[in-house]
């Protein structure tokens, strides 16, 4: 794997996760709890597809074999995808879907962090301008960990539960594979070592705080997002975001 | 949800200008209505800072007492100021 190919599949890997977690909660629209939440929740949602957008931009560019960001998005196949498995999980009940996104924000702020002074010109502009957006996010759910964590009966076990379903996908947040130690290497990505360490020390933090109990560090933990093995969600994912687009290729008029 | 309370929602459009009420918000607390207020009333860039309230900490004057509190001064015109000459060099006031 050349240093071309592995920036190409760092790139994808922050382009896909932020869009397919993007895609996911906009699922909620219309549907949340209350209306304050619903704006807060696609707010959060147009902010990924944003960040992802900018990094397929890049991403196209470096490919160079014609396809543009909306190519890249809408014509690809489930085993193209690089996303995060956890990204692609359903929202399930409110509980998951902000644990899902506590545990994304978490792993995001550090990566951006890092990227924010990645050697790469491009790659540290688009990360400044994520991270601030990440740091909301990350305030955000962290709260709702914290309040339904720390509230009712119900709402800690439900919390619980939704830390339970989502710990078996945190692992391939923190493990690095040949591709993040390339990019390491390059002084483009973060430390692995660093990262795995803040993620935790937050997540533990937060959990803690919420009187929630993590997972345990050696647990068992589904892998392959990033190589393109997906859960079953991420074919219907797609189905529903790639319709059109498929159904009418290159169409300019609706 | 159904225990949330309201806050009054007071946003900075600029420095040096005043806070504005621009409207509601339900939320648990008020860590939470700042959240909440800055996700509905400031993402197309209308603030600097804001200010939430619960709104039951607002005494606010009843409509039946409107015309004792505000018809005494439909007549006097000559609160406003103008009947002055002004300056040119004042402009605008």
């Amino acid at each position: 794997m050349t240093q071309t190919q592995a920036l190409q599949e760092y790139l994808l890997r922050l382009a896909d996760s932020d869009m397919i977690l993007g895609q996911r909660l906009c699922e909620l629209c219309g549907k949340a709890p209350a209306l304050e939440e619903e704006m807060a929740l696609m707010n959060t949602a147009l902010d990924l597809i944003g960040q992802a957008r900018n990094w397929y931009e890049y991403v196209a560019e470096l490919i160079d074999d014609g396809r543009d960001p909306d190519k890249l998005v809408f014509r690809r196949d489930a085993h193209d995808y690089r996303n995060l498995l956890l990204t692609e999980q359903p929202n399930e009940d409110f509980a998951v879907t902000m644990g899902r996104q506590f545990f994304f924000d978490v792993w995001h702020y550090f990566t951006l962090n890092s990227l924010a002074r990645s050697s790469d010109e491009r790659i540290a502009g688009i990360a400044s301008k994520a991270l601030k957006e990440a740091t909301y996010h990350l305030r955000r759910s962290s709260e709702w960990v914290k309040r339904l964590g720390d509230g009712t009966e119900e709402s800690h076990r439900r919390m619980q539960d939704a830390v339970d379903i989502l710990w078996r996908f945190t692992g391939e947040l923190i493990t690095p594979d040949d591709t993040d130690h390339a990019m390491a290497e390059a002084g483009i990505g973060p430390d692995p070592e660093p990262l795995a360490q803040d993620w935790r020390g937050m997540v533990n933090e937060v959990l803690t705080q919420a009187t929630l109990t993590p997972g345990a560090e050696d647990a068992w933990m589904y892998m392959g997002g990033k190589h393109g093995e997906h859960t079953e969600h991420l074919g219907f994912i797609l189905a529903e975001m790639q319709f059109l687009q498929r159904a009418y290729p290159d169409a300019t008029t609706w | 949800m159904a225990e949330w309370s309201l806050f009054e929602v007071f946003v900075r459009s600029k420095h040096g200008l005043n806070h504005k009420h621009v409207g509601s918000v339900h939320a648990a607390d008020a860590e939470m209505a700042m959240e909440n207020a800055r996700d509905l009333y400031t993402r197309r860039n209308e603030g600097v800072s804001i200010w939430v309230v619960p709104s039951n900490s607002i005494t606010a004057s009843a409509s039946d007492e409107k015309e004792v509190l505000f018809d005494p001064s439909d007549d006097k015109v000559y609160r406003h100021a103008s009947f002055y000459q002004l300056p040119d060099e004042v402009g605008h006031m």
